[in-house]
């Protein structure tokens, strides 16, 4: 196993914990976007590149934006001053 | 249950699942083995059907009912949320719509100098799937993100004007279709469903690998849409009435 696949693995597991301790719903997204984004490098790293594109479009493109569209209406519903 | 309980469960959980997971890759062959079965596959699937990328031609190909079934997962998926949320925007009056949030100037330009760039990049993923990583489903998100980013970039006029809700829609159903009639195709001309009955070309070329590059094309243009068109109407609910 080389250097740059440990770095990446340490990488995965810093970003998973972050994203479960993470609270505010929104900044949970965009950490879990990043955290989606280490594990394409992980996955680029050990060869799996088909792999590696479709985390980074589902994790930084499809959820992050279905979570945020999802928050900013329930926001606006709670709280109808706005 | 008590936070130290929790706590607990979760450590013993997971511990479980590492001692599992630590187990199951044990057994596996050393990375990079140069005569493992993957390594077999990759030169079957180069020989026979002339693909040069083997994760699609495992896809698209070997595996092809289940890619089938996958696509039209997201194709049902699409059409649900399509059909709940147009349900709930007939209510609302049109001019109660916003222009949404004010766009800071930033944005805007690398939006509009970002879209056209990303539109070639998906064509070019969703097009040499056969070749190189890629393939339909992660050039269409690329695609579909296009559409998003001319949104992020204010251009929200702009797609009200050319109605992408129509195109997504047809781009969407003529993907799902292609699949279904190539999958017919092979039941016609080759005597089983998804049968690679095309010419298989040279791999390495771009026309090359018979079915699987179209059966690419079709996914591509099948995500592009459904990807699209679950993004607009969420984009929609969160727009609707937030002028009230």
């Amino acid at each position: 196993m080389t250097v740059l696949q440990v770095v990446a693995l340490l990488g995965v597991a810093a970003g998973g914990t972050a994203t479960v301790l993470v609270r505010d719903p929104v900044r949970q997204a965009l950490v879990s976007g990043g955290f989606g984004l280490q594990l394409a490098i992980l996955f680029f790293v050990f060869q799996a590149p088909d792999v590696a594109m479709s985390e980074i479009v589902v994790a930084t493109v499809a959820v992050p934006l279905m979570v945020l569209l999802a928050l900013a209406k329930l926001a606006r519903d709670e709280d109808p001053s706005e | 249950m008590s936070r130290r309980a929790r706590t607990a469960l979760a450590v013993i959980v997971l511990a479980g699942l590492a001692a599992l997971a630590v187990w199951a890759v044990s057994g596996l062959l050393p990375f990079g083995t140069p005569s493992g079965p993957a390594n077999r596959l990759v030169r079957t699937l180069d020989h026979k059907r002339q693909v040069a990328n083997a994760v699609n031609g495992i896809t698209y190909d070997m595996r092809g009912v289940d890619t089938l079934g996958e696509e039209l997962i997201l194709f049902v998926a699409a059409l649900g949320s399509a059909v709940l949320l147009r349900h709930r925007r007939d209510d609302v009056e049109e001019e109660e719509r916003a222009a949404g949030p004010p766009i800071a100037d930033a944005l805007r330009v690398a939006g509009t100098v970002l879209v056209a760039p990303l539109i070639v990049l998906g064509a070019y993923v969703v097009g040499t799937g056969h070749l190189g990583p890629g393939g339909g489903f992660q050039g269409g998100v690329i695609l579909a993100s296009g559409l998003l980013l001319a949104y992020a970039a204010g251009q929200v006029v702009a797609l009200e004007r050319v109605e992408p809700t129509a195109l997504v829609e047809v781009a969407e159903a003529t993907g799902a279709m292609a699949y279904a009639l190539v999958a017919v195709g092979g039941l016609v001309f080759a005597g089983a469903a998804l049968e690679n009955f095309l010419p298989f070309g040279t791999s390495g070329q771009l026309l090359s690998s018979g079915t699987i590059v179209v059966l690419s094309v079709g996914v591509g243009l099948e995500v592009t849409g459904a990807v699209a068109l679950i993004l607009t109407e969420f984009l929609d609910q969160t727009l609707l009435g937030q002028g009230k």
